[in-house]
């Protein structure tokens, strides 16, 4: 943080400070730094300025006063400053804006409570609120039903039976997960729980459980299982998955903006060629079969081939002048591998 | 800010705050302590000037100065002071579940301003008594800003700056454009900008992570306004609406076991469940989806449907 940026700051903080320590009898040092989100240190200062301030006069009668024990704060007389600042329109909005994206996204949280929030957080601003707000967000809003489920498993540490329609590859599954945590992240809300079924820890995709059961059994995850850091994003593609090369046209290179890329190079004939990784080669042939002939798979040689073997044998179907029944097994599916979400979870 | 500027701005405001009257500038220079309005040298100017500059930043922080007459009967002379209702946040108090609620709410910007925003008005209401609660374990709503466009749109934005930037649009080269930021959208976890396109005089949405280089300020602040009726989010949230007169049926065979997306989206006919009735509207989009799931699919009817997919699949045969 700038010089500048930082002491522009610390006059609203302490015009906040004097009415939250008010509030707050008590509190620590600590606590308050936290609270404010400065240092300890820069906290200390801040109390000791507040020592110096007060109403004309300057009789100690007039000044801020503030009782300290140990590592407490107890403000004794706050003089005028015992109410805060109301909220910028900014502030405002920052909340308001919050809230209006919860409250589209039903069964995550307590619609009536939001309601009412934000009809006090509005009177607080006192209708100084844009019609048209700097910032608004639409939330992914998945089968209100499924999100409720989740949200019990999660909060009362119960057992859920899934009914999960695959990412990677197009599979449907039922499997039986213990719940850590509802999380947003990428546009997408997502279950990250312990899968039985895998044995290991798995993020489904709240859109894709088509439904949630909160079972009898008390959920119980084994130690091991803790929520990964998802600060980098939600897929890490790992050396041992497949690597793949594409060459994309124009119309195709939105690929490289929606899927984690090793390298991407913009060849002259207006080709992108890209490689990425892969935990299910399935994924990349229903995507290059999408793609229509606007990519097409370099390596692996034999992943190119597939898809081409592929194409064949659907155009042979649509050749056969009466379309007959589909063979039993499907070409499209290999041996059934285990849940991973694919790779930007955008893909279908 | 230093030291003595903050002190000096607190007593500022605590003195007229105090008031019962409106205070001329000197009586102010005299009350509070870091003035100096007698200063010889000067002959009080030095003191006026400083007198103005803080008079500014105190509004600027949103604290409101009133002006009036010092005597209402002579009023020729303006004295300045802070009504306390105008000053304070109204009384305000949660709920248990609205302190949940809100404090859901206020973690949900990840960017530096947003959040920091967010946090100070949090403070605010904290101090007011209203505390937001810590949101359940296991619950975790964020909304990610790590493209550096966002601050600097977001300040284009709420300051009306017309703004230039290099945009890579989808199948085409790298562009500069100019645009009039009406407001910025998160949707599907990415974020847009929508507003007036100077360019092509006409109302576009731009995606933040297609801007290739920095966003640069193109005019002064207030430069222009946002049309009535504008509804930016729409904009960018509209790009995929489809028109429900162009709603159409395809008649489709799958393979026993496969396509359950596409079971989802249709329905199936009531003695084989492995003959769908699909909705579908652009022709283009659908065929690609469906030349996707290669020969687990087969497109009996329409017939310019069937044929696009054939087409496509023919494409996959041929390369380049």
């Amino acid at each position: 943080m700038s010089a500048t940026a930082a002491s522009t700051e610390r006059l609203p903080r302490l015009l906040s400070l004097v009415p939250w320590l008010r509030t707050h009898p008590g509190v620590t040092f600590a606590e308050a730094a936290e609270a404010f989100g400065v240092s300890e240190r820069q906290l200390r200062a801040d109390v000791s300025l507040l020592f110096l301030c007060g109403l004309p006069g300057g009789s100690p009668g007039d000044l801020i006063d503030i009782d300290f024990e140990g590592d407490h704060i107890t403000l004794l007389d706050p003089q005028v400053l015992d109410r805060p600042l109301r909220l910028t329109a900014d502030e405002g909005n920052a909340l308001l804006v919050a809230v209006r994206a919860l409250s589209d996204v039903p069964g995550l949280t307590d619609r009536d409570a939001l309601d009412r929030v934000r009809g006090k957080l509005e009177t607080a601003v006192g209708g100084s609120t844009e019609e048209q707000p700097a910032v608004s967000v639409a939330l992914e809003a998945p089968a209100p039903d499924a999100m409720l489920a989740l949200r019990r498993g999660v909060d009362e540490q119960r057992r859920l039976h899934l009914r999960y329609l695959g990412a990677a590859r197009d599979e449907v599954t039922e499997r039986d997960v213990d719940p850590l945590r509802l999380v947003l992240t990428d546009g997408h809300w997502y279950l990250e729980a312990y899968c039985h079924r895998a044995e290991a820890l798995r993020l489904f995709r709240a859109d894709r459980i088509q439904e949630a059961n909160v079972l009898d059994v008390p959920a119980a995850p084994p130690p091991s299982a803790v929520p990964r850091d998802l600060a980098d994003g939600l897929f890490k593609p790992t050396p041992d998955q497949l690597l793949v090369e594409l060459e994309l046209e124009p119309g195709a290179q939105w690929v490289a903006d929606y899927y984690p890329c090793e390298f991407t190079r913009l060849e002259p004939d207006g080709t992108l060629r890209v490689a990425l990784r892969t935990p299910d080669p399935a994924w990349i042939r229903s995507l290059v079969l999408r793609l229509a002939g606007r990519a097409r798979v370099i390596v692996p040689a034999q992943l190119a081939g597939e898809v081409q073997q592929l194409a064949s044998a659907a155009i042979a179907q649509y050749e056969t002048a009466e379309p007959s029944s589909p063979p039993e097994s499907s070409p499209l599916r290999g041996a059934p591998a285990a849940h991973k979400p694919e790779p930007g979870g955008t893909a279908g | 800010m230093a030291h003595a500027k903050t002190e000096r701005l607190i007593n500022l405001t605590m003195a007229l705050m105090a008031t019962s009257r409106f205070l001329t500038v000197l009586e102010l220079g005299r009350l509070v302590d870091g003035y100096d309005p007698d200063d010889s040298a000067t002959g009080g100017e030095a003191f006026r000037r400083m007198f103005e500059r803080d008079k500014e930043e105190l509004r600027e922080l949103g604290i409101p100065l009133h002006t009036g007459p010092v005597d209402p009967l002579y009023g020729d002379e303006i004295g300045y002071r802070i009504h306390r209702s105008d000053y304070a946040l109204p009384e305000i108090s949660l709920d248990p579940d609205e302190a949940a609620a809100l404090g859901l709410a206020a973690r949900l910007w990840s960017s530096a301003h947003l959040s920091g925003t967010a946090s100070s008005a949090i403070r605010k209401l904290a101090a007011a008594g209203a505390e937001p609660l810590a949101p359940p374990a296991g619950l975790e709503a964020r909304v990610g800003t790590n493209e550096p466009a966002f601050e600097p749109l977001l300040d284009a934005v709420i300051a009306r700056q017309e703004v230039t930037f290099d945009y890579q649009a989808p199948g085409s080269g790298t562009a500069r454009r100019t645009l009039q930021p009406w407001g910025l959208v998160s949707w599907r976890g990415r974020w847009y900008v929508g507003g007036h396109d100077l360019d092509r005089d006409a109302p576009r949405v731009f995606r933040l992570s297609r801007m290739t280089g920095p966003v640069a300020p193109r005019s002064g602040a207030g430069s222009y306004t946002v049309p009535p009726g504008v509804d930016v989010r729409a904009m960018v949230t509209s790009t995929d609406r489809d028109d429900p007169r162009e709603r159409r049926l395809a008649r489709i065979r799958v393979r026993p076991g496969t396509a359950h997306r596409l079971r989802l989206q249709g329905q199936a006919d009531e003695s084989d469940p492995d003959l769908l009735d699909v909705p579908f509207y652009a022709h283009e989009g659908f065929a690609d989806m469906l030349a996707g799931y290669g020969p687990d699919v087969l497109v009996l009817e329409p017939t310019a449907l069937r044929q696009a997919v054939v087409d496509r699949l023919r494409a996959v045969g041929a390369g380049r």
